[in-house]
């Protein structure tokens, strides 16, 4: 669990560092650190489809915001009279969060870390490799059991892509 | 955008091959090792990026246009609703894995899950470097696109 702790615990210093210092792009470099600290935290926890994916759109994701912010502008620190809320909105957030924590540390009994309820995947562990016929398990989920939440999620991409292109265009294409 | 400078350029020329051919690896193998059709995807994508920050975005575009790359996601959603289709006729359900499985831990095996881990590469592929190309190009509210 002492590893774990270590890189969470360095996940929450990049978050902090890319909060509190001046220019953007140091920022967005910080930021890259919690996405790299993420991939090696699933690969700590022995899943590495996850990761590959974590650290390949982490990249590109880096790349697309580098490429925004890194016009070689200064800047400056953004003032304003916003601090009375943001502390109310501070204590807000604390008490609902506390309250419902409370509730469900107390009143729900949850399965210890890393010994979760195996009852639907039991049947995905044991029965993968025969009904689809994949090596890899997390692949006979996807596309075997699971092959409707693949399909919702290609198409929810390719409505982005689509959305995207239309607004950037700016000039409609004549015939 | 001219691109860097020769650094740059000659070290994305040994290494652009490369990044497709891994990610055309991951893609593959999406039913054998980790990996799958989403990352290899991304994969192919980044190498079409980083060639478009290398050489400058006129040489990238062309290699590949942005109406090519939006067609080629177009038909990877198609390969995918098309295999999901033709469940019903073969055997009456969506998504039935209607080929034989096959042998574990070979490349040809698991029915049609490779076919579809191929469609979902090209569709991610496609997608991420037109949303790329379509921040790049389209700044200044332009596309230099010839008719066709």
């Amino acid at each position: 669990m002492l590893p774990l702790y270590l890189l969470l615990f360095l996940m929450i210093l990049g978050s902090l560092v890319a909060v509190h210092t001046r220019t953007l792009l140091s920022a967005v470099i910080s930021l890259s650190l919690v996405g790299l600290v993420l991939c090696v935290t699933f690969l700590y926890l022995q899943t590495p489809d996850i990761a590959i994916t974590q650290i390949i759109v982490e990249i590109v994701a880096l790349v697309i915001l580098i490429r925004a912010v890194a016009t070689g502008k200064e800047v400056s620190d953004i003032k304003g009279k916003k601090e009375v809320f943001s502390l109310v909105a501070v204590i807000a957030f604390i008490v609902i969060f506390g309250y419902f924590a409370y509730q469900a540390l107390t009143f729900i009994e949850f399965p210890k870390f890393g010994y979760p309820l195996m009852r639907v995947s039991q049947f995905y562990v044991e029965e993968g490799l025969k009904k689809t016929g994949s090596a890899n398990l997390i692949t006979s989920v996807v596309l075997g059991f699971r092959a409707y939440d693949t399909l919702g999620e290609v198409t929810v991409l390719f409505a982005a892509v689509l959305g995207t292109l239309v607004i950037l265009r700016g000039v409609g294409r004549k015939k | 955008m001219k691109g860097m400078t020769i650094i740059v350029k000659t070290i994305t020329k040994f290494l652009s091959p490369l990044i497709i051919l891994f990610g055309v690896y991951i893609v593959l193998h999406g039913h054998l090792t980790p990996g799958g059709g989403f990352p290899g995807g991304v994969m192919i994508a980044s190498c079409f990026i980083l060639l478009t920050l290398a050489y400058g975005k006129e040489i990238a575009y062309k290699k590949l246009k942005r109406s090519t790359s939006s067609v080629i996601e177009s038909l990877g959603v198609l390969i995918f609703l098309i295999l999901a289709l033709l469940g019903i006729f073969v055997g009456g359900y969506f998504f039935l894995n209607f080929l034989p499985l096959g042998h574990p831990l070979k490349i040809i095996s698991a029915g049609i899950i490779p076919l579809c881990y191929i469609g979902v590469g090209l569709e991610v592929a496609g997608a991420i470097f037109a949303v790329f190309l379509a921040l790049v190009l389209f700044k200044a509210g332009e596309e230099k696109e010839k008719p066709q």
